[in-house]
């Protein structure tokens, strides 16, 4: 899907007011950016180097060294595979076959319907449920993989109990 | 409300502390990522709530805490009951009113929510009876899962910050090197640097500005200790911090935290806010006229920005590559000044050492590595989650003794400890007391104390790849030995899991690894080679059979294992069957099923599902044969 530009910079002037003008705030603010964007757009990622005074090919190379960035405007929901060790020595490939199989979208991709983009983490910090999977907010520990249609469906809703 | 001096401090904490004894009807909530991913908080808001309507009419006040992880995530969530000191197990919000009219009211035991030992399979009440816990120590993970994490007056209460007052009141900068020496204290995040020797380093730098840094990157796959410590116990790293940054002459302080750790942020700010709102961090620390305040900063999801200088980068703003190691950070850090940095549990400890000094440290530990040393003990074991033990405790003791053995009872094959840096150490070296040295001498490492459990049905040469892959994934591409020697080994690897291996790969493989540890300009490329290295020294008959017979012993690479049903013990249920994503298995219900090997993906959903274990893997060649 193609990205809306131009995008209103509102919401990051009020982010870039909040920290010093510096190249030391460069990687905090594309991470606000980001929050409220859900990705970085390209007329902010300008504004953002002309504001802190960094050249802008300095600012790509941040936004794109960092896995924590994406250029491209992500879906709805973002459905996170972990792929760290305790993961993947339990069963974690089996997940990101499934999530591959059933949205079909390669690793860093969003559906052509903008509601889910599929990324791997290495590791989210909660190996003891191995394995792992995060749909939008929602923890799935000890996922399956004939469950996760179950766990694409229900998105971020927050109902283990 | 700002306290002035230590004497207002201490009157506070005992305060606090005379309120606990007074009233010590409580229920704690673990409120960590793992038990909140099981429910916990709604198991938390329906205490809130029903305590909270008896609360109203009664005499003795029943507090509800929320608190950080046990680090016994999988039975989560987890419920304390104190004074008894009963642990329930996977609670769920319909136990709520149960618990507080049987246990609560009348001390009745609800036995179907007290944890099973899976060693003989007797359910134990006490928390503190719970193998698991039993046999640990913790210092650095001192208060969690004892203390809200959100609410200063309960770290004071525990103890937190005394340390610190400590530090400040009655020891000069020397006195606390000179303490931290004694301790024998060693970096806790990767190589195991002399925490005194460091500081002592930067104390010496020139310049007037310095600073002190935690690193809180945690990127080792499969580790997870730093973020339970910052989730559930934050004020013990402001504490060492501010010991440390007296120690040195520092007085601004980062917090370098991995971006996928939101809660941790979370609570990590909230103790800033009122660590400061006190007077324990900011200007004239608790009236001893020192300065000294944090911030923090999240990463952006790079592994290599763990690695000491390329953290400090990362905290300027720049992309994180490293830099050589000739040039001292100690001296020239964050933006080129005098810098100390270390690790969460490091400065967690720090904060201990200082309130019980250095030689009660040191009393726990083996000759070289003192004190105790957290790890996350995941993958094939039965009881997963935070440990933390004396230096110099075996691998056995920990597997089988607090993990309970192996999953399913299956056989043990190896453990992974290092992350990315280290190596897979065998069977044969169970008996191994865990320290730096041991774990290097067997061709692993310490690292962040990440402990993978491997059973028979993990594969080496797969591991091994899966590293490969990870660290070509995260390689910064600053330098070529490592930026290219990951990528070519990496395809010899993807040519030997699906049985293309030729006769040379073994010997190739090993000049490769030999050229990287030299060659790579930081550790991340030095150490790269090392879970290859120790696959290929305790597990070279698996890569042989890879290369040589196309079998992968452990059934685990596809390309190698085909999988079948055994006639004997199917009972017709058709899990399989459902399970199979490509329709590959055929079957009347409560008859034998097949799979049809011209579909099967062997992706092994059907082995993850079926309830009598009926499903087994063999090697694929055995298919060519039967052809034959
Ligand atoms: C590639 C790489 C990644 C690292 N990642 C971490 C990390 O995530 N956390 C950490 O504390 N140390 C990490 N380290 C080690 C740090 O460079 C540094 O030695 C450590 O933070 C110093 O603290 P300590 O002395 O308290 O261990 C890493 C090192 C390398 C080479
Ligand atoms: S390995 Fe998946 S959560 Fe740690």
């Amino acid at each position: 899907m193609k990205e809306t530009c131009p995008v209103e910079t509102e919401q990051a002037d009020a982010i870039l007011e909040g920290y010093p003008h510096a190249e030391a705030s460069l990687i905090q603010v594309l991470q606000d950016v980001h929050r409220a964007y859900n990705y970085l757009p390209c007329d902010v990622v300008v504004k953002v180097a002309e504001t802190l005074g960094v050249p802008l090919a300095k600012v790509f190379s941040v936004a794109t060294f960092y896995k924590a960035f994406s250029l491209k405007p992500q879906g709805d929901t973002i459905i996170r595979v972990c792929m760290g060790t305790a993961c993947h020595i339990r069963g974690g490939g089996a997940l990101v076959d499934e999530v591959e199989r059933l949205l079909h979208v390669a690793p860093d991709e969003t559906t052509p319907d903008m509601k889910f983009t599929r990324n791997t983490v290495n590791c989210v910090g909660a190996c003891a449920m191995a394995p792992v999977m995060i749909v939008g907010e929602k923890y799935r520990g000890n996922a399956r993989a004939v469950r996760v249609g179950g766990y694409l469906e229900l998105g971020g809703d927050d109902d283990a109990n | 409300m700002r306290i002035e001096s230590r004497e207002q401090f201490e009157t506070l904490q005992e305060k606090i502390r005379a309120a606990e004894t007074d009233n010590g009807n409580r229920i704690l909530v673990c409120c960590g990522t793992g038990c909140l991913a099981n429910g916990a908080k709604k198991v938390a808001e329906a205490f809130a709530e029903q305590v909270g309507k008896r609360n109203m009419d009664a005499e003795v006040k029943l507090l509800v805490k929320n608190t950080g992880c046990h680090g016994f995530c999988e039975r989560g969530p987890l419920v304390v009951l104190q004074p008894s000191g009963v642990l329930y197990t996977r609670v769920r919000v319909s136990n709520v009113p149960q618990i507080l009219e049987k246990t609560v009211d009348n001390g009745e035991i609800i036995p179907r929510l007290l944890y099973k030992n899976p060693a003989d399979d007797v359910a134990i009440e006490q928390y503190s009876e719970i193998p698991f816990y039993k046999n640990q120590t913790r210092v650095a993970m001192r208060n969690i899962g004892r203390i809200d994490p959100t609410a200063i007056h309960d770290a004071i209460g525990a103890g937190c910050y005394s340390g610190m007052v400590r530090a400040l009141f009655d020891m000069t900068p020397e006195q606390v090197l000179d303490e931290v020496e004694t301790a024998g204290l060693r970096g806790r995040g990767g190589a195991g640097f002399g925490t005194a020797r460091k500081w002592r380093s930067c104390r010496r730098a020139e310049g007037d500005r310095k600073f002190v840094l935690c690193n809180g990157d945690e990127g080792d796959p499969g580790a997870f200790k730093d973020r339970s410590i910052m989730e559930g116990d934050p004020h013990s790293i402001l504490e060492g911090m501010v010991v440390g940054a007296w120690a040195v002459g520092a007085h601004e302080g980062f917090i370098y935290v991995r971006d996928e750790y939101p809660l941790a942020v979370l609570n990590l700010t909230l103790a800033l806010e009122q660590a400061r709102y006190l007077g324990l961090l900011g200007e004239n620390i608790l009236g001893s006229g020192f300065d000294f305040d944090i911030r923090i900063s999240r990463g952006g999801g790079a592994f290599v920005c763990g690695e000491s200088s390329a953290l400090m980068l990362s905290l300027a703003g720049k992309v994180g590559e490293p830099r050589a190691k000739y040039v001292h950070s100690t001296e020239k850090g964050l933006f080129d000044l005098p810098t100390v940095l270390n690790n969460v549990e490091t400065w967690a400890d720090v904060g201990a050492i200082a309130a019980n000094g250095g030689a009660w440290f040191a009393g726990m530990g083996t000759n070289k590595s003192k004190g105790t040393k957290a790890f996350s003990l995941v993958g094939k074991v039965k009881n997963t989650g935070l440990i933390e033990l004396p230096m110099g405790t075996t691998l056995r003791h920990i597997i089988y003794d607090i993990g309970g053995g192996v999953l399913n009872d299956r056989p043990f094959k190896a453990v992974q400890t290092g992350g990315p840096s280290g190596g897979c150490i065998p069977e044969s070296l169970l008996d191994l007391p865990v320290d730096y040295e041991k774990l290097t001498e067997a061709g692993s490492m310490m690292g962040s104390g990440g402990m993978i459990v491997m059973d028979d049905r993990t594969c080496m040469v797969d591991v091994a790849r899966y590293f490969l892959k990870f660290l070509t994934e995260e390689s910064c591409g600053k330098c070529t030995p490592c930026r290219e020697g990951l990528k070519q080994m990496l395809a010899i690897f993807d040519r030997l899991v699906e049985g293309e291996g030729v006769a040379g790969d073994l010997p190739l493989i090993e000049r490769l690894a030999a050229g990287m540890q030299v060659g790579s300009l930081c550790e991340l490329g030095k150490s790269a080679p090392n879970p290859v290295i120790s696959t290929l020294r305790y597990f070279r008959d698996e890569y042989v059979a890879h290369i040589e017979d196309h079998v992968c012993t452990a059934g685990i690479c596809k390309e190698l294992t085909a999988y079948r049903i055994l006639p004997e013990t199917c009972d017709g249920c058709a899990g399989c069957a459902k399970a199979c994503p490509v329709d590959a298995i055929t079957g009347e219900r409560h008859a034998l099923h097949v799979i049809d090997h011209d579909i099967c993906i062997s992706c092994g959903a059907c082995m993850g599902v079926c309830p009598t274990d009926s499903v087994e893997t063999f090697p694929k060649v055995e298919l060519m044969k039967e052809v034959v």
